[in-house]
């Protein structure tokens, strides 16, 4: 997929830090060759002038809030820079950076881009980074959300609020599946942020795979034995028909009837992203294992499903592997 | 079609993903796609049955659900499917539904 265009999302809760780290990215020569699209909240834009760099890959949309009123801002907005790449009117970016407004919904913007029949030939979904404010925690249901579909989560403002371990658990137990680094402490270099999970397999799962906040939580169902693809596609397709929007989150690698190699599947509510063909198993743990981060859905209620449409039983406790990176 | 608003945009459902490197899909030449369709109309219909609704291919490019009744409408795909199917029967189609379930289970999956 070298000639599509990796899409990133940072995205965060208001006040977060998603310009600070957006900043201290842009200076990494990595991401030298990337375009940058804000969307700021309000009429007059501010967030931009704090980032240096101020040149004709970068687009500021000013009309509100991504997730509910300028989707079609945002499709053109991608749509114009690709144009403008194609004429050699802009330098030839690889890689776009959407930072959203601390509101947002992330799910629209992301389906923005795969759901759009001139941009998904274009563009990929990339990581999505979320920033989370180590004074502030998680206070608003925005940043559940935000937390759910992050890829990579970068805890903020750790310096003003050093005691945040119980926050980090809490972060690590909702979205088990996402590295976390604390942005005070830490390099925030572009290749730890964006490096694609797209081909890597699920990063690692906790000894104990069931966290919640209020109604959100998160667990892993394991099984043994390679499944149906076709009766997997029947089964997710009707679940996210039903319950896309209390399924925040689904995330796996499957053992496929027919295929040596896994299937990694990645979900954020009714969106799918294509599903990657592995070169390799991680380690020799050959279970199927899926993420699930969800809004009031009973885990008990999918596993069982999930058994009944596979015709299979789903092991509760099976050998969970923890891989590297 | 669009998961959020229901407009049918030609394509790209996942289960239907464009064969592109990296890509897990069964959409690379036509007698894999056939296979696959085939394949999917018998899946899908160990679940429909439980609604009363029956799934054929059409021409290997849509699908037809249709009721006892013989009301029919074409869907695209998959994901198409379970908004056409709850448009045909008038009820929602559930997988977490312990009937479904229960049913599913007797047939052994």
């Amino acid at each position: 997929m070298a000639d599509v265009t990796p899409v990133n999302l940072i995205t965060g809760f208001l006040g977060s830090g998603k310009t600070t780290l957006l900043q201290r990215l842009l200076a990494d020569p990595a991401l030298a060759d990337t375009a940058v699209l804000i969307n700021e909240f309000g009429e007059v834009g501010l967030d931009h002038h704090l980032l240096e760099r101020i040149d004709e890959t970068m687009v500021l949309l000013q009309s509100g809030c991504l997730c509910c009123t300028i989707r079609g801002e945002l499709s053109a907005a991608i749509k114009d820079l690709h144009s403008k790449r194609e004429r050699g009117v802009v330098p030839a970016f690889r890689r776009l950076v959407v930072e959203s407004s601390g509101l947002a919904d992330p799910f629209p913007i992301l389906s923005t881009v795969q759901a759009d029949p001139v941009l998904r030939h274009h563009f990929r979904l990339g990581n999505v980074v979320t920033t989370v404010d180590a004074v502030n925690g998680l206070g608003r249901p925005e940043s559940l959300k935000q937390v759910a579909v992050a890829d990579r989560l970068v805890l903020t403002k750790t310096d003003l609020a050093p005691d945040c371990e119980a926050l980090v658990a809490e972060l690590q137990g909702l979205n088990p599946d996402a590295p976390l680094l604390r942005a005070a402490e830490q390099p925030v270099a572009a290749a730890l942020l964006f490096d694609d999970g797209a081909h890597s397999p699920l990063r690692a799962f906790p000894a104990d795979p069931e966290a919640s906040h209020g109604a959100v939580h998160s667990f892993v169902l394991a099984f043994e034995g390679a499944l149906d693809w076709t009766m997997f596609g029947v089964w997710l397709t009707m679940l996210l028909h039903r319950h896309g929007e209390k399924v925040l989150r689904v995330k796996g690698i499957l053992n496929i009837e027919g295929s040596d190699t896994p299937v990694a599947v990645h979900g954020v509510q009714h969106l799918v992203h294509p599903p990657i063909h592995m070169a390799a198993w991680p380690d020799e743990d050959r279970h199927s294992r899926l993420v699930f981060i969800v809004d009031g859905l009973e885990r008990s209620a999918i596993e069982r499903s999930l058994a009944a449409f596979a015709g299979r039983p789903i092991a509760r406790s099976g050998p969970l592997a923890t891989a590297a990176g | 079609m669009c998961a959020l608003c229901g407009v049918l945009d030609g394509g790209g459902d996942w289960t239907d993903a464009a064969a592109r490197p990296g890509v897990f899909t069964r959409n690379v030449d036509s007698l894999q796609r056939r296979r696959e369709r085939i394949n999917r109309v018998a899946c899908a219909q160990k679940v429909l049955s439980f609604y009363g609704l029956t799934l054929s291919d059409w021409q290997a490019s849509s699908f037809v659900l249709s009721t006892l009744t013989g009301k029919s409408c074409l869907v695209d795909n998959l994901t198409h499917l379970w908004a056409a199917a709850e448009t045909l029967t008038g009820r929602p189609c559930d997988p977490l539904d312990p009937r479904l379930i229960e049913r599913l289970e007797a047939a052994g999956g």
